[in-house]
């Protein structure tokens, strides 16, 4: 085992706030894309869902 | 369906078949992803040792280089599509390039970000203007550019063909980004991991580097799943399966 203590494990012998700025830059970034993926097809879906209810009323108009 | 038709390597080929299939294969790639991670995370903070020259600062390669591979990694495949796009014109391949660019930036932003706390504590400095890290940065511009002349020509075949030239052009800098630690002199560190031979580094620190390569290669594969379903159902739109699908969701 590396690390004695929680306070060892996140001082990183002194590098804690590169080790731990690289590690969490690295998450919140990632987490953004996934979130941005979830969003981007609830989107989709519901843009696609007027944009064929709005065909689907100007085929009606039209006949 | 016929037997002979599903065999066929083009059956996928097509968006209307590719889609419910990128559906089935993303959550094993995410869960896939999640493990790696998770393990490469247990080597690389429990196992591997203290470096002795470095200290703990050493333990952000267990990122950094996973990211540079990846970000160098979905560069090639992005041109391979691009290419594929170009000469076949076929639909899916334009799609999987538009939706492995998003993914491949950020990989190239994580590969700099980590880099620039990696570097500050053991050369001194944030960053300098040296081949290996010009050309990454160089990389970067072009998942950006190739992103940015896509979303700025309307029709969708001309910016399809725009961004594969654009892509298939920016290949040469892949190379280039590889080689730069040998062809010039670089602040930058030669490989510690290559085909030919050994790798000159402990070997727990080695496998955490490499799990985590596993876990981000698994992400990006994940990732990409998802953002190509979505830009199917955008393209397609004006087809009769698309409206089905979208029904259905209701």
């Amino acid at each position: 085992m590396n690390w004695q203590s929680w306070s060892h494990f996140f001082a990183m012998g002194g590098y804690g706030l590169y080790v731990w700025g690289s590690y969490a830059v690295t998450l919140v970034v990632l987490v953004a894309e996934i979130v941005a993926l979830i969003m981007r097809r609830r989107g989709v879906i519901e843009s696609l869902t007027k944009y064929y209810e709005a065909r689907g009323r100007n085929n009606e108009t039209k006949a | 369906m016929s037997k002979s038709k599903r065999s066929s390597l083009f059956y996928f080929s097509s968006p209307q078949t590719f889609y419910p299939l990128a559906g089935r294969m993303q959550p094993w790639f995410a869960g896939l992803a999640v493990l790696f991670c998770l393990v490469g995370l247990y080597i690389g903070f429990l196992v591997a040792p203290t470096d002795a020259q470095q200290g703990e600062s050493y333990r952000i390669i267990f990122i950094h280089v996973p990211a540079a591979w990846m970000s160098m990694f979905i560069y090639l495949v992005m041109g391979f599509w691009c290419g594929v796009g170009l000469v076949f014109n076929t639909r899916l391949s334009s799609m999987w390039a538009t939706s492995l660019a998003p993914t491949g930036a950020i990989f190239t932003f994580i590969a700099l970000w980590t880099g620039a706390l990696w570097g500050k504590p053991t050369w001194g400095t944030w960053w300098v203007w040296d081949a290996r890290l010009t050309s990454e940065l160089i990389l970067l511009f072009l998942y950006i550019g190739f992103m940015a002349l896509q979303a700025a020509i309307d029709d969708q075949r001309r910016a399809d063909k725009a961004g594969a030239v654009l892509a298939l052009v920016g290949v040469i800098n892949i190379p280039i980004i590889y080689f730069s630690v040998q062809w010039w002199s670089t602040l930058h560190q030669g490989s510690s991991v290559s085909m030919k031979s050994a790798p000159t580094m402990a070997m727990t620190m080695f496998a955490g580097m490499i799990v985590m390569a596993l876990g981000f290669w698994m992400y990006s594969i994940a990732a990409a799943l998802s953002r190509v379903r979505c830009v199917i159902l955008e393209r397609e739109r004006h087809t009769e399966w698309v409206m089905a699908e979208i029904g259905g969701q209701k």
